[in-house]
């Protein structure tokens, strides 16, 4: 029997199977592995490096079902020169991709106690796998709430799976919006996410909450939850920084004393909080 | 006879007040229902009523003449509507709809105000709790105002 040894500053090529826009600025990849049996199991919270080539690499979360290693799927956000260009793949097109890398969210510290999921933006995309890991063993979680806000009801990711989401009764899902201009129609909440924190009905004491967005919208939410008695330890948010290798060998994603890429990107709050008010760091 | 009380107490609003404090303010309350869609309060008309959400939804909205209502905040259960019945003159700054069955507490505005020139510590008591309410909504829309989810580019 040989051993298969995966280098990870290597690039594996993998095919787009799917391409397709979920708002504005806001597209989704399905890729599976241009080399049959290349799959590659992941845990929810990781992310991989994806690499278009001619323009760069960039890490980008899991957003699909970790109960399928053999599909890839990426929510990416067009803002910069990589990420434009992936935008502008198409169905059968061949990416580069390393990984997965980097710590998972506590699902499995989850089990037997309630779970609070805040999203805020494209945040929601880091978390869905969560949801479906969660969704997949129901029974061994409390209430499960699912709290999301995005800009306006046009930058609202995975719509129709939402709609899927809020008709369960074993899961409770409010979206915000901060604001609905002239011509979109919204049914649901208008206001800031940590709005929603007040009327979720967890217990405090017994709950775990993942939390992903933008750094501010993560701070003052979990003031919001601190405030409603949760302690620090349960608390777990996504970081972002400037990942490179992936592996903590580059040293772009320093904070503090951990990489973000290696040590996170998921962090229990109290770990990560000493250097989060450092303002040089 | 059964009053307001215990249902008075129950909302997050009087949370651990005193209960003489609850039993006094109780003199000012009445239960109120607003059906889906129905207008709660104009901008510009008399606030005479302080409402304590029990249960459903009231977006808060703002009258745009190019644009019509524009909804500005979503308020549900365990929220309070409206301060306006604390400060003169005494007028709403915003309009008020239930998005769906909403059920409520109103207080009397004036009976409030009343009962607090009486006893200027159950109106410091007040005070403080609404000013929490608008010190949050505050620190809401200064969020808000961010554009927090806008691309960085």
């Amino acid at each position: 029997m040989t051993t298969k040894t995966i280098d990870p500053m290597l690039p594996l090529p993998w095919r787009i199977r799917r391409a397709r826009r979920d708002t504005r600025d806001t597209f989704t990849l399905d890729l599976e592995p241009a080399k049959a049996g290349d799959s590659l199991p992941f845990l929810p919270g990781q992310f991989n490096m994806l690499y278009v080539f001619g323009a760069g690499e960039v890490p980008i979360s899991m957003s699909g079902d970790p109960a399928n290693p053999g599909s890839m799927t990426h929510t990416v956000r067009a803002v910069g020169a990589v990420t434009k260009a992936m935008s502008k793949l198409k169905r059968g097109d061949t990416i580069g991709l390393r990984g997965p890398f980097g710590a998972r969210w506590p699902v499995e510290e989850a089990t037997g106690k309630d779970v609070v999921i805040i999203a805020g933006g494209i945040g929601l995309a880091p978390l869905r796998p969560v949801i479906y890991y969660i969704l997949a063993r129901r029974e061994r979680y409390g209430r499960v709430t699912l709290l999301y806000g995005a800009r306006t009801p046009g930058d609202v990711l995975y719509q129709s799976e939402l709609e899927q989401w809020r008709g369960r009764f074993d899961l409770q899902v409010e979206a915000t919006v901060d604001n609905i201009p002239t011509g979109q129609n919204w049914r649901g909440n208008v206001g800031v996410v940590t709005l929603l924190i007040a009327g979720a009905g967890f217990d405090p004491a017994q709950t775990l909450a993942m939390i992903c967005g933008p750094e501010v919208m993560m701070r003052f939410t979990v003031i919001e939850l601190l405030k409603r008695g949760m302690s620090e330890e349960s608390i777990f948010i996504s970081m972002e920084r400037n990942m490179k290798c992936a592996i903590g060998f580059c040293g772009h994603c320093q904070f503090g004393p951990t990489f973000i890429c290696k040590d996170g990107p998921v962090f229990r709050f109290d770990r990560i909080d000493p250097w989060l008010s450092k303002r040089e760091i | 006879m059964e009053t307001l009380e215990p249902l008075l107490t129950a909302h997050p609003f009087f949370r651990d007040l005193a209960q003489g404090d609850t039993r006094l303010l109780t003199g000012c309350a009445k239960n109120v229902r607003f059906e889906a869609g129905q207008v709660i309060f104009r901008e510009g008309e008399d606030a005479d009523q302080f409402y304590l959400i029990r249960d459903g939804k009231v977006a808060l909205e703002v009258f745009i003449t190019e644009r019509g209502s524009a909804p500005i905040l979503t308020l549900g259960a365990g929220d309070a509507l409206g301060w306006s019945w604390l400060i003169p003159p005494y007028k709403w700054r915003f309009d008020a709809r239930a998005l769906e069955t909403t059920l409520a507490f109103a207080l009397d505005g004036k009976c409030l105000r009343g009962k607090c020139d009486e006893d200027p510590r159950l109106g410091y008591e007040l005070l403080k709790r609404i000013a929490a309410i608008i010190g949050d909504r505050l620190h809401a829309t200064r969020l808000q105002m961010l554009d927090v989810y806008g691309a960085r580019d």
